[in-house]
This record gives structure tokens, sequence and C-alpha cells, in this order.
């Protein structure tokens, strides 16, 4: 926990304190408490996901050393030696890093549009591919794709997982826009740019903030799709959470390896998470305010 | 507007092209911006959408079975009939769909506005327990669910261990015929609710103190304040998280199948529609049959989407 108190926090805090006193001090200790246990049943799982990992299997298998035991990083190099993770790692970045990008340069613009000239029905068209159940549309694509023969190749695989990136961005980007001022944008065109040159001089350059929040979520949502890469990918495009899936085998689970690769696929996307937090944030709660 | 501007301009800006021709173009894109820009985007998706939509409808009304057999024959109604009148699989998979969705977004809701609430005003230590409540958001579901596998393991899991500190006697968890879509609730609940948290976090955020001052001042305590002032303001946010998790949670699929997969069991205690759905076509090569729980799936899903859009209609006048 940190020490260091913000100053407006304390003076908000002070007020409270004033108003209602005995009632406040409760409610801060219960609050606290409530907390702390929030906090608890939200990190205590990934906590021990890691512990497991760094354990041998004889020592997962004893109970008695749950939380003492000597760690070992084996598991690890297994994982990320014998199994070829750094295939699987580069494979997911790729994947997701594409289908990102290219969802940028179409969702934008259509969201622009969209929110600009209120395009709702057209907005319901490119949101309704967040409602279709993903199996209803991987039957035909599997069968189309591989009588193209072309299952199994990183084209298919981002075709994908754009499906699933581009209404994401095209969401937000759209409370996006619909949150910036056209004043600004107007005066540009009456200023002599034309309504194109003023949205690639204006408006893009404002919206930096907007679409890295976009980008990051789709790149988020990309890396830890499942069922699609799962379909569609092969044995050389196979992203990360399929090849943690294929670890498991029917007969035994290596458990320690198990959670090492369990491991691997969250910590780079948890990392992101950390140094991206407002932006993920604003990305999931976008649109959500204006009911 | 636009083709008041003098060609010249144009030419400065794209010194690159031939300049008449920019002219002409530019003029063009600018008049048309507005279907220049959204049309991309509405053909990708529509081309992956409409088509294969339609190939699903198409498909429900054969006896398709994929490479196994590849001529199919046309047979009207009768996936429909089969599908609508197999009570061993269907129909509780569509209970399992509508029981996990509903219970885990009652949860999610009530949980979700308890933590936002806390939340709610600045406090000490604010930004460790937002990093708590986005890790498990971002956490992939493959991997959060071989997590819980581990920790709900008859024998070796962290659950079972619990319940022994206190002297309950070990579950089977998701082995469980009874216990299993509980399980999966439940995970469910700890990965998403998080979610609920933030979007309702923002709406509180975004409401005006005023009501509340009034309210304190007219001598109201915090319950009557909640449930008289601050919920009814909410309510248009809640019904949009429950709208945006309820899609999500009727979908479902990557922490069932990662559960439940290789060697987790057989699927039939946690079977939802789209787990059915899927494991009809990849595994089986039922592809009519499945398309037919397909179409039935998306009716479900846009009733429900349907009920829930009036429902907010209704709250926010």
């Amino acid at each position: 926990m940190t020490v260091v108190t913000d100053s407006t926090t304390a003076a908000a805090q002070r007020t409270r304190r004033r108003r209602k006193p005995l009632a406040t001090r409760a409610y801060k200790v219960f609050r606290v408490v409530a907390l702390i246990l929030v906090v608890l049943f939200l990190l205590a799982p990934l906590f021990w996901m890691l512990l497991a990992s760094l354990k041998t299997n004889v020592d997962i298998y004893d109970t008695g050393k749950a939380l003492l035991f000597s760690p070992t990083f084996e598991n690890y190099a297994n994982v990320l030696q014998r199994n070829n993770y750094f295939v699987f790692i580069f494979n997911s970045f790729w994947v997701a890093f594409v289908s990102t990008a290219l969802s940028i340069v179409l969702g934008v613009p259509a969201a622009y549009a969209m929110s600009r000239f209120t395009m709702h029905r057209s907005a319901l068209v490119v949101l309704m591919a967040r409602v279709i159940p993903g199996v209803s549309l991987l039957v035909p694509w599997y069968y189309v794709f591989s009588n193209l023969r072309m299952v199994g190749k990183f084209e298919v695989l981002i075709l994908s997982h754009m499906f699933v990136a581009l209404p994401l961005i095209v969401y937000i980007m759209m409370s996006y826009f619909d949150s910036l001022p056209l004043e600004l944008e107007e005066s540009a065109e009456v200023d002599g740019l034309t309504p194109i040159g003023a949205f690639r001089r204006i408006t893009l350059p404002l919206s930096v903030a907007g679409i890295a929040t976009a980008g990051i979520l789709s790149f988020i949502f990309s890396w830890n799709n499942f069922m699609f890469a799962l379909v569609l990918s092969g044995s050389k495009t196979k992203t990360l959470p399929v090849a943690i899936f294929d670890f498991v085998s029917y007969a035994s689970i290596d458990w320690g390896g198990l959670m090492a690769a369990a491991t691997v696929v969250t910590i780079p996307i948890m990392i992101i998470a950390l140094f991206t937090q407002k932006y993920i944030v604003s990305g999931l709660t976008a649109g959500a305010t204006k009911g | 507007m636009s083709v008041l501007n003098p060609p010249r301009s144009t030419g400065t800006r794209r010194p690159s092209g031939p300049v008449g021709a920019g002219g002409h173009f530019s003029a063009w894109a600018n008049r048309h911006r507005k279907w220049l820009f959204a049309a991309p985007a509405m053909i990708f998706v529509g081309v992956l959408i409409v088509f294969p939509l339609a190939w699903t409808v198409y498909l429900s009304l054969t006896d398709s079975q994929g490479s196994v057999r590849a001529a199919t024959d046309f047979i009207g109604l009768q996936n429909y009939i089969t599908v609508l009148s197999d009570t061993e699989r269907f129909w509780p998979a569509v209970g399992r769909t509508l029981a996990f969705t509903g219970v885990a977004l009652a949860f999610e809701v009530v949980l979700g506005m308890c933590v936002a609430l806390l939340l709610w005003r600045p406090f000490r230590g604010e930004k460790w327990v937002r990093v708590a409540i986005l890790l498990p958001l971002v956490a992939t579901p493959v991997a959060v669910g071989m997590m819980w596998r581990l920790i709900f393991d008859p024998n070796i899991g962290f659950a079972n261990q619990l319940l022994g500190m206190v002297g309950i006697p070990p579950q089977p968890w998701l082995s469980g015929q009874d216990t299993a879509l509980g399980t999966t609730i439940f995970m469910d609940v700890w990965q998403w609710t998080p979610m609920v948290v933030l979007i309702l976090l923002a709406g509180l955020t975004s409401l005006s103190d005023e009501p509340d001052e009034a309210a304190r001042v007219d001598g109201a305590n915090a319950f009557q304040r909640f449930f008289f002032i601050t919920l009814p303001l909410m309510m248009p946010t809640v019904i949009v998280a429950i709208l945006l998790r309820g899609i999500d949670a009727l979908k479902t699929f990557d922490i069932l199948y990662a559960t439940k997969g290789k060697g987790g069991g057989s699927f039939h205690e946690v079977e939802t529609l789209n787990v059915y759905a899927y494991g009809l076509s990849f595994d089986y090569n039922q592809y009519g049959l499945s398309s037919a729980v397909l179409i039935l799936f998306f009716m479900i899903i846009i009733g429900t989407m349907w009920l829930l859009t009036m429902r907010k209609k209704a709250v926010g006048k």
C-alpha cells in the first residue's frame, strides 16, 4: 500500500469527517476490510498459478508444501525451449498486431463517418459482429478457407481476428468522436481545408488518445482470442492460447508446465495493461455513461 | 462546400499526384466521404457476416455432414424438428445457457455495484485496487481456465485444501454433475465482475452530487439515498452493463472449453448452446444439425437483446 497521501483525497476525507464523524469512521474501517477482501479474491488465484509454475510436480502434489517450497524455473525452461513457445509468442503477437493495425485503418474513418453523420443503422451492421455467436461464422469460414487451402495461414487468422477487433474499434471510436467538438474542424473548413483534409489534419491528431485506447483493447482481445485460432490456425501459425490448450493431454497433466505456459501467455498482456491502465479503463467504459 | 475549393489547394497537398486528376478525385472523395469512410469497414464485416449467415441458414435446411458425406440433400425443416424435440441435449443446453447467463449476470451486477460503491469516493491506495481490478479482465481466458482447473482439482486443488481447513469435506467441483455449472459460473464472476465495476464506476463518477446532497440535508440515511436516489439515476448505466456483459455471457466458450476439454471430463454438465454447436460442427461434422442449433441460438440472443433494449428505453424515459 502506498503511504503517500494525495492532498485532494485528504481534503475530501476531512470534509466528510467533519460532517458525520462516527458513521464515517465506521464506514472507513468497513471499506478498508471490504476492499482488502476484494483484492485478495481477485489476485489470489493468479498468485496461485504463479506459485504452481515455480514448483516441481512433486511439490504440487504435496499439499503440505502449498506455500513453502524451493522455487525452480525448470517449468519455464521446459515450456519455452522444448515446446517452442517463442514461436507461439511471435505468432500471437504478429496476429494481434496486424489485425489491430488493419482494423484501425478500416475502423477509425468508419467510426468518424458514423459518428458525424449519425449513421446508426450502418453502425448496427458493424456492431452485429459483437452479437453473433462465433461458431455460426466459423463453419462457413472453415469450409471456404479449407477449399481455398488457406486454413493455417496467417492471412486467415488475421482476418478472423480483425472480425473481433473491428467492431470494438468502431464502437470505441464512435463514442470518442461523439465527444469531440466539431467546431475546430468546421473552422478549418472555413479556412480552406477540404472536409477530408480537416479530418486528416485536425481530427486525426486530436484522436490519438482514442485510437490508442481502441488499439490497446483490440490487441488484448486478439491476444486472448481462442475459438477462431483453435479452428483456423495450423501447426506453424498456432497462437499462444491454442498452444496452452494443446499442452493438456488426455492421460495426465504436467501441472507445473501447464501453469508456466499459462503464466507465459498472461504476463505480457498484463504488463501492457499495467502501463496503459487509463486507456483500457476508458475503452471498456466507452459509451457506457451516455445511457 | 468542398466543390467551391480551388483545385490548386488540393494540388499543393498532394504534390506527387497529377494535379488535375487529384483535384477531381479529391472533390469527388470529399463529396462522398460519408460512404467512402464507412463502406470499407461495412463491406468487410458484411462479407464476413452476411454470407456465412446465409450459408448457415441454408445448411440448417440440409442434412450436411461435412467431409464425411459431401453430397447434401435439402430436407426442409427436419433439422429444426429434430433439434426442438431433442430433450436430451438441446433443451438442457438452452437451460444451462440461460442459467449460466442469468446467475452469472445477477452476481456480477450486484457484486459489481457493491465494489463500485466502495471505490466511488477517493481513498488511499486507490491505484492498487484499480490494478487488482484490471488484472482478471485482461488475463487470457484459456490460461484462466487452466488456472481454475488446478485450483478446483479434487485431489490437489487449493479449493479443497481451503475447505479442509474449515472442516468441510472435499467437493468434486468441475467433475461433479451438480457442481460443475456453478463452478464455471464462479469463474465467470471472477473474471468479469471487474468489467461491471468499471462501467458502473464510470456511471457513478458522472452522476451529479446535488440530488444526493439534497437528500442528505433532508435527513435521508445512506441506504435510503442509495435506493431512492443513486440507484434510479444509475439504472441506464446498469442496463448498459447488463447488455454488454449479457451478450458475452450467452456466448461463453473459452473458459468452458478450456476447463472441460481434453481430459477435463465430458462437457455434458456445462454444455451450453455454444459448446454444443461447436461440438456438433467440429467434433462430429453434423453441420446441418449444428446450423439449426446456431440459428435458434442466434434468435435467443437477438430476443434477449431486444427485450433489454426495450427495458433500457423504458428506463431512459
